[in-house]
């Protein structure tokens, strides 16, 4: 029940909706650093993913690659990152999308694999050019498995965005960081329900793309 | 004097110690999740009904980010190891639930019958049969779940001073010493990539019927469901 009443007194406060450290100025930041960092990810890993899955080649390499990423701890990375670079986005992104990538690059690379072969022979019977064998086949029937790839992505960028609060960063961590140093518990438990919500609705925004832009055809075989 | 393994004496730890607290705030709560993630499982794959809502459940419990977690934990258990423990405990359930549902699952039916005839009862079929040839997807469950406990043990520095080598980099930041920072990453990074292997090593030695190399391929005309469900639910 404590927690429930510090986030009623948390966000019946008319003093945190508004101003430099209002809800809405770092919800937007935190956005922002989620977009931003996942737009990257998503502009390495899909194409690499995509042509390694087409080819079938290299493979191993990605996955050990993925592997080694991981291993890296992101938080350690930030603060060293910080350390280097000093304050700015760009340290906060750099952990961001090596933590990112491999989800994304390995998921579209299995998903990409693991597509049925025989429509992908239909179509180059048809006399498909390979890019057009890539994108109009094997990229609809690979696209829930690449979508949730994307998801896990997502929702570790936006757990993770949190800690960039720790080098002087905006964004919903802010509050989490802030808190714990003033020792405003309100603030601190305010600031995860923030977070948690903003997770859970990535989730929801993935479970309606997934509504959206996979094809009946292929959602229904699933 | 400001060496590399010089550890602040306000972490009240040497090197060693550092590196043997991290361990066991990262693997105790794996091996936790596993102990509950092997009933629970097998009930998903008794009961076809209850699979769904459990992953349902275990998705939302990880879309939880670790900080969150933590600081709603910090009513309850205070600032401790276990406010750390507890979510990572809870993101290994969520990894190897699935893990093992669908490992258990792909044994194939002729060998579960060939074991039936053979007069195993439920019980042994399902430790002498099923498991085992689970082993590789249950293995490949542990190793995430391992390799990102150990990474988010970490984030404990930020609730009291709770993260083992991740305290290194409050003080990294605290006394001006990068060294103290690299130190905390690359020690993090080893400790993963070691466990990691040692998973592999266990694989290997628990399955001598497969190939050593890499992992196994997965069939042509059908995805490999546990390679997949996985890197969906690597955090």
């Amino acid at each position: 029940m404590n927690v429930l009443n510090f986030i009623n007194a948390f966000f019946s406060d008319s003093a945190h909706w508004k101003g430099y450290d209002g809800i809405p100025t770092r919800l937007w930041e935190h956005i922002w650093y989620s977009l931003l960092a996942l737009a990257i990810a998503a502009g390495i890993g899909l194409p690499i993913g995509l042509v390694t899955g087409h080819t079938g080649r290299g493979g191993n390499a990605l996955a050990m690659i993925a592997t080694a990423a991981r291993a890296l701890p992101s938080f350690g990375l930030l603060v060293l990152m910080f350390i280097g670079l000093g304050l700015g986005l760009l340290p906060v992104m750099i952990p961001l999308v090596i933590l990112a990538v491999p989800p994304i690059l390995v998921t579209t690379y299995e998903a990409v694999r693991s597509v049925d072969p025989s429509p992908v022979d239909a179509a180059r019977g048809m006399g498909m050019h390979e890019s057009r064998v890539l994108l109009q086949v094997e990229l609809p029937v690979a696209l829930p498995l690449i979508l949730s790839g994307l998801r896990s992505a997502a929702i570790q960028i936006v757990s993770t965005a949190t800690i960039a609060a720790y080098v002087s960063l905006g964004g919903l961590g802010r509050y989490i960081v802030d808190g714990l140093y003033q020792r405003n518990y309100e603030k601190v438990v305010g600031g995860a329900t923030l977070v948690a919500v903003m997770a859970l609705a990535t989730l929801g925004l993935f479970w309606i793309a997934n509504r959206v832009a996979v094809s009946p055809g292929v959602r229904r075989s699933n | 004097m400001n060496g590399f393994f010089d550890i602040p004496s306000d972490l009240q730890h040497s090197w060693i110690g550092l590196v043997g607290l991290h361990l066991r705030e990262a693997l105790l709560p794996v091996l936790a999740g596993l102990v509950l993630a092997l009933p629970l499982a097998q009930l998903c794959v008794r009961f076809r009904w209850l699979y769904p809502p459990v992953l349902w459940v275990t998705t939302v419990l990880y879309a939880i980010p670790s900080l969150a977690f933590f600081v709603v934990l910090i009513d309850y258990t205070g600032q401790s190891e276990l406010t750390v423990m507890i979510p990572l405990g809870v993101y290994s359930l969520v990894v190897l639930v699935p893990a093992i549902v669908d490992g258990v699952r792909s044994v194939p039916q002729e060998t579960l019958a060939a074991a039936e005839a053979m007069g195993f009862g439920p019980v042994r079929r399902y430790v002498q049969v099923q498991l085992p040839i689970a082993v590789p997807a249950i293995i490949a469950g542990l190793r995430i779940a391992v390799v990102s406990s150990i990474s988010l043990v970490s984030v404990g520095a930020l609730i009291g001073n709770q993260g083992a080598l991740g305290n290194l980099l409050t003080d990294a930041l605290f006394y001006h010493r990068t060294e103290l920072a690299v130190n905390s990453v690359l020690t993090t990074a080893v400790l993963a990539i070691l466990i990691d292997g040692l998973l592999v090593g266990l694989r290997i030695l628990l399955t001598p019927w497969m190939p050593s190399g890499a992992r196994p391929k997965p069939k042509a005309d059908r995805p490999d469901p546990a390679a997949v469900a996985l890197e969906d639910v690597s955090r």
